[in-house]
């Protein structure tokens, strides 16, 4: 395209893969360390071994803090996935008085920065019974996913052909057996990937953790930032490790659904 | 005919109607569940920043009486009577302290005199009662604490947001800077939105090659760069800290690597300062400055820089004269989120940075978990809440929020 | 299966809504202090009582303390400084001790006492260093700490003024037990901020016992203040070669158990702290990380191989001073504030 040689053509790609080394190695380079037999975070590694994996799941807090953790995200995810496509078919649908507002208020957890959700929520959830609960916390993590849900089922939405759903309806079908038949499996890849996202989300949120849980609801992320703030060993690294398989495997998922998504949609061959 | 067409146009209006309605009714279960989970939460943060309750709870008439008072230096001795027999029996009740705290934050000390003062209170007056308490402690002789006191009877106060902004009231009431080891927060938010440029630029100096390259490509080699870009998104950001002060750290990877290969001689300091949170922070935010810029570069024409080649322009000329401009939206995009995410910035710079770079939400935190100065915390979040709304408010003038997307 | 909204409503509340039935949970320091009080006293207790308890960790500070104490707290028995015993016990945010069941004021030293705490252990904050960096001999005195010119690099100290104002008035020459007297002089604490300004580009801040171990295994620091404990901790369990020089100056200090204001476990909490504080519970301490013990016949039970390392041996105890409560309880909030706002400006 526009380069004007190979030279240039050159330093771009050689830019670029700098910058994509930037983006990755500093994740890639704490895995080996996890399979370290030393306790040290060093390069060579004295050896390899999984006891750093071993002593993950031997520790109680890490089972508790994964517990609570999964039990967060997926309520959070529910809640959000749920008010977040419903929320998205609404919008699609019309033109109502108070969209742009409404609109700039579901999108803005996604903005606000966390410590004002997790301050607000620190005052107002104690009289709510809601503070030092799992069930609070889940609930604050749905306000964060759900903008989330909202975006990725509003995308797919725009593509939907309304004249499909109309088909459907002048055929015969009620209302609610057209959205099953024609647009829920139409926007299903986005309501999936807005799950994962809302999942994603809860599972690595720490701010809003710090400020409504108390010792027993302690949870992955804050196990981590305390564990990094006092010590980083190859535990933590180990455990980081895991996030990081768990991380690739989401995004792969949510790329798959995204091109099966294009691909319903015939936007290319 | 034309009966039958307003009879029409009535009909589609209905229709429409209908369609707006069942659009709203689908969206109101997600707007009621942010209006009761994140707005009124807000809005509560909001009144804590105004909160002036303590003195009023636990010494009620005193409180109201200093309300009604109007004047300079000691009050009159029936407000002073009044006030010495409430603060006996706040002290028996172990609430006294309550009302301490709250002096303090008029002024550093206060709580001291509030306390001692309670704890030797004799049970009769030595003349007046305020002779009394100026035997106690010469500085019940002073204007400036009974106009604390007067300030504290308020149904609310400014203290904390004044204080948000390096004031404070004086004992006239007037407003002034506040005194010099308190008057730090200027300086915060000024570090904030600096740090949250540099961040911005650091991600747009990076960002724009590579969203230029990977437009450039194919899709079939674009995707699979793209999702390089993604995983770091993916990947917790926790994750993504640890990362960085393992590699950051005085013997870490990178350190070792610069010593082995000769470049330096000494480890550089690398974490827990300034460096380290840029380093991190742009590492972090990168994504958000890529996508956008990619996905508007995507849809910028080749033939038009082609055109420009083909009439004689330099590639220099065509970049900066024609894709340049068209990449424009895109810019603004990624360095307004990039901006905007930073500016709430907590976790990394509390984790890699020193005391001297961090940013304004940890002092929300701070204030709000380690020392219970709620009205502080509070005012201190309502700044940044004031900020993140302008922020918000022009990305979605040059921007438009339904391009709001952080993946 | 049919998906029906009440049952997974009920599912959902009765997994999540767990929020009102709590175990009885203890908070204490962290790290290595708090594995061998989980090795020592926690898991023991919860196999002898069958009463299960669950663990918090915190760095101290009175506001941390108000903010837990608001309505009904999550915590119950907490380890805390002086200055929070006696600011806490004031300002009726923590219960008063049922000292017939401890068995008597009189059974433990007089400044492990109190109407609303019970001494847990004797403790220091020590200066600390790695040998193995230091081949030709360590500082060998705060002034050292404070002299970037003879040992060059980076130095922590704990985020706050206790303690750092006891060293930096060491530091100008004033002998441990002159330090408060010092301090307590017109412009001491002026005088002690700008010995501590004049290290500020060279200074770090750690907040949890467990970093300065850290800091100094990494090399991220020349040296540190530390909690004693966790220097002979990390020697004994990482085989590390750190020093301590006790004979800088440190400044000892009791740290006690106190149980939080509504507490609903206060039954329960008061039998762990009991639990905590039988002097055959107290001597088994020193032999995994050595910090004295306050009960005064749990002193005499301390095998001797372990009583030199403790901050009250014969040998330490002439360059410590012991915490001066009285001036920190009169300062430490205003200081805090102080030392904050300096932290956090360049």
């Amino acid at each position: 395209m526009l380069s004007s040689g190979p030279f240039a053509r050159a330093c771009l790609w050689g830019y670029g893969l700098l910058v994509l080394a930037f983006l990755i190695l500093p994740i890639l380079v704490i895995v080996p360390l996890s399979f370290s037999s030393g306790a040290f975070l060093h390069f060579p590694l004295p050896g390899l071994s999984l006891r750093w994996y071993a002593r993950l799941i031997e520790h109680e807090p890490w089972r508790l803090t994964l517990k609570n953790s999964v039990i967060v995200g997926a309520v959070a995810t529910a809640l959000a996935t749920v008010l977040g496509t419903l929320a998205a078919l609404g919008l699609a649908r019309a033109r109502f008085p108070a969209k742009g507002l409404i609109m700039a208020l579901v999108l803005a957890p996604m903005i606000v920065p966390a410590v004002i959700l997790a301050t607000g929520a620190y005052f107002f959830y104690r009289p709510l019974g809601l503070a030092n609960s799992l069930l609070g916390l889940a609930l604050a993590h749905a306000v964060l996913g759900a903008p989330f849900v909202v975006v990725t089922v509003s995308a797919t939405l725009g593509a939907l052909d309304p004249s499909l759903v109309r088909a459907a309806q002048s055929l015969g079908a009620p209302p609610w057996l057209a959205f099953r038949k024609v647009t829920l499996p139409i926007i299903a890849p986005g309501v999936i990937s807005g799950a994962l996202f809302a999942f994603v989300t809860s599972f690595d949120e720490v701010v809003v953790a710090l400020f409504l849980t108390g010792p027993a609801q302690r949870t992955l992320p804050r196990q981590m930032f305390d564990g990094i703030r006092e010590e980083i060993n190859p535990e933590i690294l180990a455990a980081a490790t895991i996030l990081i398989v768990l991380a690739v495997a989401l995004l792969i998922t949510a790329e798959l659904l995204r091109r099966r998504s294009v691909r319903l949609r015939g936007l290319s061959p | 005919m034309a009966a039958a067409s307003v009879e029409l146009r009535r009909a589609l209006a209905r229709v429409e109607r209908r369609r707006a309605l069942g659009g709203f009714l689908l969206a109101l279960p997600l707007v009621a569940f942010l209006v009761v989970f994140f707005l009124l939460p807000i809005l509560g943060m909001l009144a804590r920043a105004v909160d002036n309750h303590e003195l009023a709870s636990v010494m009620p008439k005193s409180a109201e009486a200093l309300r009604n008072w109007q004047g300079i230096g000691p009050p009159p001795e029936e407000i002073v009577s009044l006030f010495v027999a409430e603060l006996k029996e706040a002290y028996r009740r172990r609430e006294v302290a309550i009302v301490a705290q709250r002096l303090n934050r008029e002024q550093a000390g206060w709580r001291n005199l509030i306390l001692s003062t309670a704890r030797r209170l004799p049970d009769d007056a030595k003349g007046s009662w305020l002779a009394t308490l100026i035997e106690l402690d010469p500085a019940w002789a002073e204007p400036a604490i009974w106009a604390g006191l007067r300030r504290a009877a308020q149904p609310w106060t400014d203290i904390f947001l004044l204080a948000a902004l390096d004031l404070a009231r004086d004992e006239f009431d007037s407003i002034v800077r506040a005194p010099a080891e308190q008057a730090i927060y200027l300086d915060v938010l000024a570090r904030t939105f600096w740090i949250s440029a540099l961040v911005t630029l650091l991600c747009l100096i990076l960002g724009y090659p590579l969203a230029y390259l990977l437009a450039s490509l194919p899709e079939r080699w674009a995707n699979p760069l793209l999702i390089v870009v993604l995983l770091p998104f993916w990947t917790s950001l926790l994750v993504r800290t640890a990362a960085w002060i393992v590699l950051l750290q005085r013997e870490g990877v990178i350190n070792d690597f610069l010593i082995r290969i000769g470049l330096v001689s000494e480890p550089l300091p690398l974490v827990f300062n300034r460096a380290g949170v840029l380093i991190a922070m742009t590492h972090v935010l990168l994504p958000f400055m890529v996508l956008p810029l990619y996905s508007v570069m995507r849809a910028i024409p080749l033939s038009l820089t082609r055109a420009a080649l083909s009439l004689g322009a330099s590639p220099l000329v065509a970049f900066c004269r024609v894709y340049l401009p068209l990449s424009m939206p895109g810019v603004a995009a990624g360095c307004l989120l990039v901006f905007i995410l930073a500016v709430g910035y907590y976790i990394t710079p509390a984790l890699v940075g020193g005391a001297a770079d961090q940013m304004i939400s940890y002092f929300v935190a701070f204030f709000t978990l380690q020392t219970a100065n709620w009205g502080m915390g509070a005012a201190l979040a309502t700044v940044l809440l004031a900020v993140t709304l302008i922020l918000y408010w022009i990305y979605s003038r040059l921007v438009g929020i339904e391009r709001l997307r952080l993946g | 299966m049919r998906f029906s909204p009440t049952l997974a409503a009920a599912v959902l509340f009765t997994v999540v809504g767990t929020a009102q039935a709590r175990d009885l949970t203890i908070t204490s320091w962290g790290g290595a202090y708090q594995a061998a009080q989980r090795q020592l006293y926690f898991e023991p207790f919860q196999k002898e009582t069958g009463i299960k308890l669950v663990e918090d960790t915190w760095d101290g500070g009175i506001g941390v303390l108000r903010a837990k104490a608001q309505g009904t707290p999550v915590w119950d028995v907490v380890q805390v400084e002086t200055d929070e015993l006696v600011l806490g016990c004031e300002e009726g945010i923590l219960e008063p001790l049922d000292w017939q069941m401890l068995g008597g004021k009189d059974k433990f030293l007089p400044a492990a006492v109190h109407e609303c705490g019970v001494g847990a252990i004797v403790w220091a904050t020590v200066l600390a260093y790695d040998g193995n960096k230091f081949p030709n001999g360590g500082p060998r005195s705060w002034a050292d700490f404070f002299d970037t010119q003879k040992f060059p690099g980076k130095r922590a100290l704990r985020k706050g003024p206790r303690q750092a104002l006891e060293f930096a008035t060491m530091a100008q020459g004033v002998p441990p037990a002159k330090v408060y007297e010092a301090l307590r002089a017109p412009g001491g604490i002026d005088k002690a901020f700008a010995k501590l300004d004049s290290i500020k580009k060279d200074l770090i801040f750690w907040e949890a016992g467990a970093q300065p171990p850290q800091l100094l295994a990494s090399g991220e620091v020349v040296m540190t203040s530390a909690y004693n404990g966790r220097i002979t901790a990390a020697n004994r369990q990482d085989k590390r070669n750190f020093k301590i020089a006790w004979d800088a100056g440190f400044v000892y200090q009791i740290d006690s158990w106190v149980i939080l204001k509504n507490s609903p476990k206060k039954a329960e909490a008061m039998k762990l702290v009991h639990y905590l504080t039988r002097p055959e519970n107290q001597a088994k301490l020193p032999a995994l990380i050595p910090y004295g013990p306050t009960h005064l016949d749990g002193a005499k039970l301390v095998p001797a191989e372990y009583a030199e390392e403790i901050p009250s041996s014969p040998k330490n105890l002439p360059h410590g001073v012991f915490f001066d409560a009285a001036f920190w309880v009169e300062n430490v909030e205003k200081l805090t504030e102080r030392f904050n706002a300096w932290a956090a400006q360049r």
